[in-house]
């Protein structure tokens, strides 16, 4: 491959959305709608929308569903109840209520696009696995909710990895548009837009995972989402909120199958290894509990956070791993069927873990482990950026601009990038797209009208040679070596003048999970680990000027690390501002929870021109009694 | 899964990216893709099979173990036809792009109440709402 000198492609438009996962569909749906003739819809992913995002492998449930009239049925009201207990009280009510009073026209939406949402036979309505999920058989969740988005957006830009945000040269803290570029055939872009909405993935990857060889994508979180959810408004300067507040989930061990199935449906318990239950947690234990976690340890169910704890304590304290008794809720064939049917629909590497390693569930019981940390805000956790509330019920303080604006004018968020609410998951995520599209239309319909963006040829041009340098920097340095090239990236290639994007990532996930609370500390850090890492992740980002790609390709996954590793500064301010330990983290030198001084969020900020980041604390305001 | 113009064969390029979503075997028109899972974790001789057929809208599994032991399995995928989806071009248009609800949502049965709800109560309370707040509890 020759030094590239691929060509610019400019694409304007009013709405871009940023990434075509479940957010970013529901965003193109809900704008569309909206715009009709009067604006332009314009979407950018870096995959395929039809399989793209964390919902392409397919999923088994709507995990949030229908909220009615029927007695039956939750109310919002109820669900902020169970957020807010989750979060351990670090929660946007606002946020989580508006998703939660939008859901039925949703999932009715999905129901008629032809989703299999299983029904009650006797009742017809749709079944729920727990208090707010329906069972779906949803290989193919995805690629419906995409054919509804295909024919509702006006222009769709597939395999374009978008980088970075372009800001108007004319009008201070204002988006006005995006760069990025084809992984394939290399062309430059540029969509320039009057609102963007970054739909973009949370981050997996940042900390270092269970398996490291061939098995690093096998993660619970996809390896596709490279954080782009948050890197993105980072770069713009916009505030992220709750970064500490990062998600680890108990999973199978290594294949990472979810456990909500055979907990909710099954009936499954779990034990430690000598055969005492914790799942579901017996009170005596939650007693235990409530001295570090005080009423939360007794909420029903019992927060994310706590059963988590509980897992990481069993392992820690030589009774682990957890197992679930998978043995004693299969009597039949059928239950069985349901059982691979649930993991072959959603993570099929849970089933072929079985069958390579001559697991039958119907006679043996499986390992459970806490995995790596991740940092997104559809799922258990609430860390994303900073978002503005419902115009008709969230409190002053967070309502300066439109619904779901982030602290950048004209650029919104939805889905994992929308931070302080959280347990969204693919429906959730589609609704609060849909909220955004809405609001995005109105703001480009009324406030906007008028807005250009500009941006010069000058900054159009730098940043087309920032995107590119580290395609330039491998030919450039190529011929220092003497390892000879390989089709493939070269994990062990040794380059005095370049790290390749395996390296950068290496490093980076050692340093967060060495440093950052990750697996490999039992998820303990300190103040002096914490400054430490805020030191190493600095050199890092200031190594990115050594790093190197060999072809399109590699030039995505070093953009990818680069968003992780903003991410991951953002993280280690975040948990340096907190004094007290709230999430799934202990701070050894704050080894509690501190309600009367640190029921508050945490909110941090890089200076886009500095590039230095700054942490504020900010009141959390609670609307429901 | 990039081509290799070679040999005529696709190969996947990022085996460490790979999550295992199984979308190249699905999509495979020649049901070519071959996969076995990680090195890191899974012995070999497991086997799986798929296929992902869009005019029964079925997807059918066949899972065979290191043992030996086979496991058929068959779920629907969709249950309308393939390219079916109403749009949102298709939607009757509404002109309350001030009010708060979205499309179809002006239906009380999309929207599941008579009106958009809102909380009984809107309150205030800044900070925890916790009874026992007190620090130190470890």
């Amino acid at each position: 491959m020759s030094l590239p000198n691929p060509p610019t492609k400019i694409v304007e438009t009013d709405i871009l959305v940023v990434g075509g996962g479940m957010a970013g569909c529901g965003a193109v749906f809900e704008a569309k709608y909206w715009c009709g003739g009067k604006c332009k819809v314009t979407l950018v992913d870096k995959a395929k929308v039809e399989k793209s995002g964390a919902v392409g492998m397919g999923l088994s449930a709507c995990n949030l569903g229908v909220f009615t009239t029927d007695p039956d049925d939750p109310k919002p009201e109820d669900f902020v109840y169970y957020v807010r207990n989750d979060f351990l009280g670090i929660v946007r009510e606002d946020l989580v209520y508006d998703i939660a009073r939008h859901m039925t026209s949703t999932i009715k939406l999905f129901d008629e696009w032809g989703l299999p949402i299983w029904r009650d036979p006797k009742t017809g309505k749709y079944m729920r696995t727990g208090r707010w999920q329906h069972p779906i058989h949803g290989e193919s969740y995805k690629a419906i909710i995409a054919e509804a988005c295909y024919k509702s957006a006006d222009e769709v830009y597939e395999r374009v990895a978008v980088t970075h945000p372009l800001m108007d040269e004319r009008v201070p803290n204002r988006i006005a548009g995006v760069v990025g570029f084809h992984v394939r055939d290399g062309t430059f872009y540029v969509f320039k837009a009057k609102a963007v909405i970054v739909a973009a993935g949370g981050t997996s990857l940042l900390y270092r995972p269970r398996s490291v060889g061939e098995g690093m994508g096998r993660t619970w979180y996809p390896t596709w989402a490279s954080g782009s959810a948050l890197a993105i408004p980072i770069l713009a300067g916009a505030e992220a909120t709750s970064l500490e507040f990062r998600l680890i989930v108990v999973r199978f061990k290594d294949a990472y199958g979810p456990v909500g199935f055979p907990y909710l449906l099954l009936k499954m318990r779990s034990t430690d290894v000598k055969g005492k239950q914790w799942e579901p947690l017996p009170d005596e234990a939650k007693a235990e509990l409530s001295k570090i976690f005080f009423d939360y340890a007794w909420a029903k169910p019992t927060p994310t956070p706590i059963r988590t704890w509980v897992t990481v304590t069993n392992l820690k304290q030589g009774r682990g791993p957890d197992i679930m008794q998978t043995q004693e809720r299969l009597p039949d064939h059928e239950s069985l069927h349901v059982l691979f049917e649930d993991y072959l629909d959603m993570t099929p590497t849970q089933a072929f873990y079985w069958a390579a390693n001559n697991i039958h569930p119907e006679k043996t019981p499986s390992e459970l482990l806490p995995t790596e940390p991740y940092i997104q805000a559809s799922h258990a956790s609430p860390g994303a950026m900073w978002a503005s509330g419902p115009a008709d019920i969230a409190p002053p303080e967070y309502k300066w601009g439109p619904n779901r604006m982030l602290t950048v004018e004209g650029l919104f968020g939805a889905g994992d990038t929308v931070g302080g609410s959280g347990h969204k998951f693919s429906s959730g995520s589609f609704t609060e797209g849909r909220i955004a599209g809405k609001s995005a239309v109105r703001y480009v319909l009324t406030q906007a009208k008028d807005y250009k963006p500009t941006v010069s040829s000058d900054t159009i041009e730098r940043y087309k040679e920032i995107v590119y340098r580290p395609l330039v920097w491998y030919h450039m340095n190529k011929p220092l070596t003497t390892t000879p090239e390989t089709p493939h990236t070269n994990w062990y290639e040794i380059h005095p003048n370049y790290l390749n994007w395996h390296q950068l990532l290496l490093r980076l996930q050692k340093i967060m999970d060495e440093y950052v609370a990750g697996w490999g500390m039992f998820y303990v850090t300190n103040e002096y680990l914490l400054n430490r890492a805020v030191e190493l992740l600095r050199m890092l980002e200031e190594d990115f000027r050594f790093a190197a790609a060999a072809s399109y390709h590699e030039l995505l996954r070093v953009w990818e690390v680069y968003h992780r590793l903003l991410v991951g500064q953002g993280v280690t301010v975040s948990m340096l501002h907190r004094k007290e330990s709230r999430g799934y983290y202990f701070n050894a030198d704050y080894p509690y929870i501190d309600e009367t001084n640190w029921h508050v969020f945490v909110n941090a900020r890089r200076d886009p021109k500095t590039g230095q980041w700054s942490v504020r604390t900010v009141p959390l305001i609670h609307i429901l009694p | 899964m990039h081509y290799n113009l070679k040999v005529r064969r696709a190969y996947n390029t990022d085996p460490v990216s790979c999550a295992e979503c199984l979308n190249c075997v699905k999509y495979c028109p020649e049901h070519a893709v071959d996969v076995r899972t990680y090195s890191d974790f899974a012995p070999l001789g497991a086997r799986v099979g798929v296929i992902r057929d869009t005019k029964k809208n079925m997807i059918y599994w066949r899972i065979v173990f290191r043992d030996g032991t086979v496991h058929d399995f068959a779920s629907p995928i969709r249950t309308t036809p393939w390219g079916s989806a109403r749009s949102a071009k298709d939607i009757p248009p509404r002109t309350d792009l001030e009010s708060e609800l979205l499309a179809l949502e002006d239906k009380p049965e999309y929207l599941g109440f008579p009106e958009l709800p809102r909380p009984k109560q809107l309150v205030r309370i800044v900070g925890s709402p916790l009874k026992q707040t007190a620090g130190g509890g470890r």
